[in-house]
């Protein structure tokens, strides 16, 4: 028998028995769903009959790869299951397209395939279908993935971002700001010693058990790219009110307010990937808070801040309160902070 | 006791970036010197300069404009080492990247400063080689990996940043890296001090001096304030607590009519500063005259690389042709790193110049003045 590759080679693309051979080694292997071993071009499956479907999709071209808490195929299902999920679905089914480029190692492929199947377990998604193409060395950074993710939203659940109301209470379900740190202390020439890692999680469960603790949720959002600054920026305008942030309310690890310190980042722009910002009713504020804690990821959850009438005049919207009872702007990110997190 | 909870803190945490901060940032201590902040100042008029960007930055971060007197005024100086950098030699940076087999290294906030036409930023954009590193040595290191491009770094910054560059400069020349050089646009900070305390059209009554700037000059260089101004200066930290306490000795100075230096930043500034550092920048860089933006050009108040390291002088290695310089019209970034003006008194600050789409420097920088006025912005 002739040795096999140890790496990714054009060939793998060419749609002929090279490519076969990947796709029965590595994804069957990795992934092997029913529906995606039928080897159809349409992976075909079932949904529970709730007349309304969700749908998502996310590419991902973190570097690098591997890091502290995860890894880019970790990242690839948490981020579309969590994106499904914050719309009150129960994601179902995954389609994965790789972009490899030649000469990435086979055994990194497995890793992260063996790292995919694992997170998609956790969640409770099935991957059924897929696609690879290769590029040219050079043509690409190791592997970009894109996942795309379907879910059912059960009858009765109407989530927005525009839902904000004046009154209402506005959640996170754990420390900010550990996913961005985690990549930044990798990072070539910037490599700082750390035990920070990721927080890259799926939290379909979470949100499931906070809609369930508190049906009357306006919505969830994964503070990924920009942060919690972007996520309270864009309910704020989608809603038309304000939202005032508690400083000291915000759960940080000490390591990555040290960390953000000494880069000089707010760690309210700072990506997180296993974190979700929920806009709640007052009443329903304590439920929600308890089911979050319950939750595995959500033990370090929180009550943040309050929705606020809309200032006059096209103020920005989001404040920041301190301990010391200043307030400021809390912005969007502007142009980037941190390199390919995600 | 606060102090006592730090060093507990500190013997229980074995990680480097967990520094406990709390003692600085204690609501109770803050609430108590702003308190005694008002006091002090009364309904005087006071004018307090910021030298250093990072206090800029501190102080719009904790919202300080929101709960200090209003008759207290804290205006940005020239310690944004982004926005003193004048047009021309971002012009030059610009030129020094067209040029065929160079690759431009240099920090990330002065690849996106507009020049008169252009920027790092398009240029690298248009398919020249230019990096963004985090510290000189890893452009020493681009130089070894790459023995076929020219690696210049564009050095800005001040007595801060300086040392690394020597450091950088020294390290190339000890591994024969002919293919490492400097363009060196490094000031010094006591000039620009002086021609602003010096500038009829400022009235500064007090500077907070710079913590960083200060660990490596010590206290000497700034007590021409007092003794030929009038002017108190102290050097400060930059956690909120450290912050006010500055403010707060400033402004008993300042009403008191009793001009002084003074530290209030012993944790991390000694009187003497580093004469290791400054031996070490002694020993590469010479003074020179330098261009700041908004100040002109002040004598001795930059660094020039010394004779003996000309092969790892860029200004000396490559002569390029420079545009003419065309100022941004409009554009107030010289009045506001002289504290003539506040950021938000341009009339183009968030019109047509935001950090999207900046028209000058302070504005790009997040440690600019005009940014973090934008950032922060209180709303008030």
């Amino acid at each position: 028998m002739p040795t096999q590759p140890d790496t990714v080679l054009l060939g793998h693309g060419s749609g002929g028995q090279m490519m076969k051979r990947i796709i029965d080694d590595v994804f069957y292997e990795a992934f092997g769903s029913p529906e995606l071993l039928a080897g159809n071009d349409a992976g075909v499956a079932a949904l529970d009959p709730t007349g309304r479907l969700a749908m998502s999709t996310d590419s991902f071209v973190v570097t690098p790869r591997f890091f502290p808490g995860g890894d880019i195929g970790r990242l690839a299902v948490c981020g579309t299951v969590n994106d499904v999920a914050t719309s009150g679905a129960r994601p179902r089914y995954l389609s994965c397209g790789f972009i490899l480029e030649e000469g990435l190692p086979l055994a990194d492929l497995r890793r992260i395939c063996a790292s995919m199947a694992e997170a998609a377990r956790e969640a409770g998604v099935t991957i059924i279908t897929g696609d690879t193409k290769v590029v040219e060395r050079g043509g690409a950074d190791g592997l970009y993935i894109n996942t795309a993710g379907v879910g059912e939203v059960p009858e009765g659940v109407e989530l927005s971002g525009a839902a904000c109301r004046p009154g209402d209470v506005v959640l996170v379900s754990g420390t900010l700001g550990d996913h961005g740190i985690a990549i930044m202390s990798q990072r070539e020439g910037l490599a700082f010693g750390t035990t920070i890692e990721s927080d890259a999680a799926p939290l379909n469960h979470l949100i499931a058990a906070v809609l369930e603790a508190a049906p009357h949720t306006r919505c969830f959002r994964d503070p990924t790219r920009g942060g919690l600054a972007s996520t309270l920026n864009e309910f704020a305008s989608a809603s038309a009110v304000s939202i005032e942030v508690d400083e000291d309310a915000v759960p940080v690890r000490p390591e990555v307010r040290g960390a953000c310190e000494m880069l000089g980042y707010d760690v309210f722009q700072v990506a997180n990937e296993g974190k979700m910002v929920a806009v709640v009713p007052a009443e329903e504020a304590d439920a929600a808070l308890a089911a979050m804690r319950a939750s595995r990821y959500g033990e370090n959850a929180a009550i943040i801040g309050r929705v606020g009438e809309p200032f006059e005049g096209g103020r920005a919207p989001v404040r920041v309160r301190t301990a010391w009872g200043a307030t400021r702007v809390l912005d969007m990110l502007v142009g980037e902070q941190l390199p390919r997190i995600c | 006791m606060a102090a006592d909870e730090r060093d507990t803190a500190s013997k229980t945490t074995p990680h480097a970036a967990a520094i406990d901060f709390s003692a600085f940032r204690d609501p109770h201590l803050v609430r108590k010197l702003v308190e005694h902040i008002r006091e002090t100042v009364g309904s005087r008029e006071i004018n307090l300069m910021e030298v250093c960007g990072t206090h800029t930055v501190s102080i719009g971060r904790y919202g300080f404009r929101s709960i200090l007197p209003r008759n207290l005024h804290l205006l940005s100086g020239p310690g944004c080492p982004v926005c003193v950098t004048a047009n021309r030699d971002i012009d030059r940076a610009v030129a020094l990247a067209r040029v065929p087999g160079v690759t431009i290294a240099t920090f990330g906030d002065m690849v996106r400063v507009p020049g008169s036409t252009s920027s790092l930023a398009a240029e690298k954009a248009a398919g020249h080689d230019v990096r963004v590193v985090y510290s000189p040595l890893d452009a020493v290191e681009l130089a070894a990996a790459e023995p076929e491009r020219q690696v210049v770094f564009m050095g800005v910054g001040f007595e801060t940043t300086t040392p690394a560059i020597a450091a950088s400069i020294l390290e190339a020349d000890q591994r024969g890296l002919d293919n490492f050089s400097v363009f060196c646009v490094h000031k010094t900070t006591p000039a620009a001090l002086r021609a602003i305390a010096d500038d009829p059209e400022t009235a500064i009554d007090g500077f907070i001096l710079p913590g960083h700037v200060s660990t490596i000059t010590g206290l000497a260089p700034y007590r021409f304030l007092p003794e030929e101004f009038g002017i108190p200066g102290v050097v400060t930290g930059f956690e909120p607590v450290d912050v006010l306490e500055g403010i707060a000795r400033l402004a008993e100075l300042v009403v008191a009519g009793t001009p002084a230096v003074e530290n209030a930043y012993r944790r991390g500034v000694s009187d003497e500063g580093n004469p290791v550092a400054r031996q070490l920048v002694d020993e590469v860089f010479e003074p020179c005259d330098a261009v700041w933006r908004g100040l002109g050009e002040l004598p001795s108040s930059g660094l020039a690389i010394r004779p003996e390291f000309a092969r790892h002088d860029a200004s000396r290695r490559f002569e390029v042709a420079v545009e003419p310089t065309r100022e941004p019209a409009g554009c107030r970034c010289g009045d506001v790193l002289r504290g003539v003006i506040a950021p938000t008194a341009c009339p183009l600050f968030d019109r047509a110049c935001t950090p999207e789409t900046p028209v000058g420097p302070c504005m790009v920088s997040s440690e600019g003045s005009c940014a973090a006025y934008w950032r922060f912005r209180d709303g008030a």
